[in-house]
């Protein structure tokens, strides 16, 4: 059964336009003229439980927005979202008690008060039972090994310690459902790889359905099998990571060594150059084009080494993201200026 | 040592906000310095506010030694039971508190966690207030002792419950007003100059710089009325008039029942509001 349904979600904004200068910010005073963004433009998908689903998107794409509507903290526009079973943004205790929010940026923990005493609060507030609390607080401190931690004021703590603990407090009641919002912005390579390993061992061993936005592909790649793209507030991708690749990238990337330093010069004819450094050059090739360029390229030249490579993730969502953006761009053209935005 | 971190019993809605109110104490002292500072400041004006009156006085020269009604000794007298009941009815930092969490988001942590706003701050408030009084009473009992002689006889033991009284719904009404005011930052979102303004109000009208009976006198017929019957007073005039015996009983009662209809009204001005507030918020912000 699907743990998360969103049906045509939709969520705009009123953002008050001011404009520059002084002149401008008195009339503000008496007249206001405001702009809607679309923030959420029509957002269909169905998470089943115990998937770990990434949102990948530029910034301002929607997809925090997207979890402020499953966590209920915003309600939407117009459209349906059902979160095992409650409407998130009824907001009822019985909901509250079984998913979590971790944001990156956003601090839930006491700032003065050792760790301890947000979780002993999190075990009142949530309802916990003693053998339940105390089992899951030592499993979760083992994991993420912050034992020697839990009695130093919060504030003491390092981003990455204070990362961990946020997941702490976020899991203690067991969530079914967690939302997680860029869990590892502004954390070194270290803590980041500790948060994955962390997430990625927790969500095996408990079934949790997570979904994540993160800029990181390492998250990404180290976490989630399926991966949904959202950019201008539209559902552009939903699928595996690798696929990615095929839906966005039309070519591959060819890598040639050659016997010596005398490097052939007509290279190009076969597609664009990325790079050369004699012996190597590679470039880029388009897909349906590969057999017959390697094939050529073996007959005509003394070949030492050959490799055929997607290109790099990043530059295909990059792509992919520049593609959504030109989407927009000419449905603005089409639709006449007067009508709603389909 | 994770078998020690968990409070013994299963959790109930009383064990919740009983770990609440002492998670806040302990909030609460960890600054003690700055803690200790202000507890003791707020004493100092007493001194200037003796030799005010006493000059006050000396230059009024009334026929029977009194302003409406009241002495110079009943005035340093209604001046120390007003600190008292502002003690307990001032809420620093709880409006302001209130809109900044809105202002900056952290309020969301009350939409997204099982627990209610209003409810954690009442319980923060209380455990901010037991910490101040206990270092407090110290220095209180001291200048109450110390300024006896200003003092007339103990009230009766049922003018005592009454002023007690008072004194416990100044408290409750003093925080569900503030909150109230706090939760205007959902429509505005800078709230400031709006609690510049209400203090410049509550300065005047809750009698916290001189009885109400001196403004009471000065001031047109219907406009007295509003002075009368406005929710400020309660949350320093009344108590400290109660105590002083410048009401008679039916006064004391009427005050009463209309500062419980006070309280009454902003608990669920405090509540409505906040339930809209938040309806706002989701449809707009985030």
């Amino acid at each position: 059964m699907a743990i998360i349904e969103i049906r045509d979600l939709r969520k705009s904004y009123r953002v008050y336009q001011k404009k520059e200068g002084l002149a401008a910010s008195i009339r503000g005073l008496f007249h206001r003229e405001y702009r809607d963004v679309q923030a959420v433009k029509g957002i269909d998908l169905t998470v089943e439980q115990g998937e770990f689903v990434a949102f990948l998107g530029p910034n301002g794409a929607g997809k925090t927005t997207t979890l402020k509507l499953l966590s209920g903290v915003i309600s939407p526009t117009s459209g349906r979202a059902t979160v095992m079973g409650y409407v998130p943004w009824e907001r009822s205790n019985e909901y509250r008690r079984r998913f979590a929010l971790v944001m990156g940026q956003k601090n839930q923990l006491w700032w003065d008060l050792p760790a301890a005493e947000s979780f002993r609060l999190h075990q009142q507030i949530y309802r916990l039972a003693p053998a339940a609390f105390d089992r899951t607080m030592a499993e979760l401190t083992e994991l993420l090994d912050v034992e020697g931690l839990l009695n130093q004021p919060v504030r003491e703590l390092s981003l990455g310690e204070r990362m961990k603990m946020e997941l702490i407090a976020a899991l203690l009641h067991e969530p079914e459902v967690l939302f997680l919002d860029e869990p590892t912005i502004g954390l070194d390579v270290i803590a980041q790889h500790n948060i994955q390993q962390f997430l990625k061992r927790y969500q095996r061993e408990r079934k949790t359905t997570i979904l994540l936005t993160s800029h990181y592909m390492k998250d990404i790649e180290a976490l989630c099998r399926r991966v949904v793209i959202i950019a201008q507030g539209r559902l552009m991708y939903d699928g595996s990571l690798a696929g990615i690749v095929d839906r966005f990238s039309g070519h591959k990337v060819l890598s040639l060594q050659f016997t010596d330093d005398q490097m052939p010069s007509d290279l190009a004819r076969y597609g664009e150059v990325l790079s050369i450094e004699p012996p190597k050059i590679r470039l880029k090739i388009q897909r349906e084009e590969i057999a017959k360029v390697l094939s050529s390229v073996l007959g005509s030249y003394a070949v030492a080494d050959v490799s055929v490579e997607d290109p790099p993730l990043e530059e295909v969502i990059a792509d992919a993201f520049a593609e959504a953006e030109e989407v927009t761009e000419s449905r603005k053209l089409l639709v006449p200026s007067t009508s709603v935005e389909p | 040592m994770s078998a020690t971190l968990s409070t013994q019993t299963t959790p109930t809605a009383r064990s919740a906000w009983w770990t609440i109110f002492r998670t806040c104490i302990e909030e609460r002292l960890v600054y003690r310095g700055d803690f200790a500072l202000g507890t003791l400041m707020r004493f100092l004006p007493i001194v200037t506010q003796v030799f005010l009156w006493t000059a006050v006085f000396a230059s009024a020269k009334t026929g029977d030694g009194a302003i409406r009604g009241y002495t110079r000794d009943d005035v340093v007298a209604y001046y120390l039971l007003t600190m008292l009941g502002r003690a307990l009815s001032s809420m620093p930092g709880l409006a302001s508190g209130i809109a900044a969490q809105i202002r900056t988001g952290e309020i969301k942590k009350f939409m997204i966690q099982p627990i209610d706003l209003i409810g954690f701050c009442l319980a923060a408030r209380l455990a901010h207030k037991l910490v101040y009084y206990t270092v407090a009473i110290g220095p209180f009992a001291l200048v109450f002792w110390l300024c006896g002689d200003y003092f007339p006889e103990w009230p009766s033991a049922s003018r005592f419950a009454a002023f007690v009284l008072a004194l416990g719904m100044g408290f409750a009404l003093g925080f569900f007003l503030e909150a109230t005011l706090g939760m205007i930052g959902f429509w505005f979102l800078e709230v400031s100059s709006l609690l510049f303004v209400y203090m410049l109000f509550n300065f005047f009208f809750s009698g916290h710089m001189f009885p109400l009976e001196f403004l009471n006198g000065s001031l047109p017929k219907p406009l007295a009325a509003v002075l009368a019957y406005q929710p400020l007073q309660y949350l320093a005039y009344f108590p400290a008039a109660v105590y002083l015996g410048k009401l008679d009983d039916e006064a004391v009662l009427r005050g009463l029942a209309l500062q419980a209809g006070w309280v009454l009204f902003f608990f669920m001005t405090c509540r409505w509001s906040m339930h809209a507030g938040m309806k706002r918020y989701s449809g707009y912000g985030g």
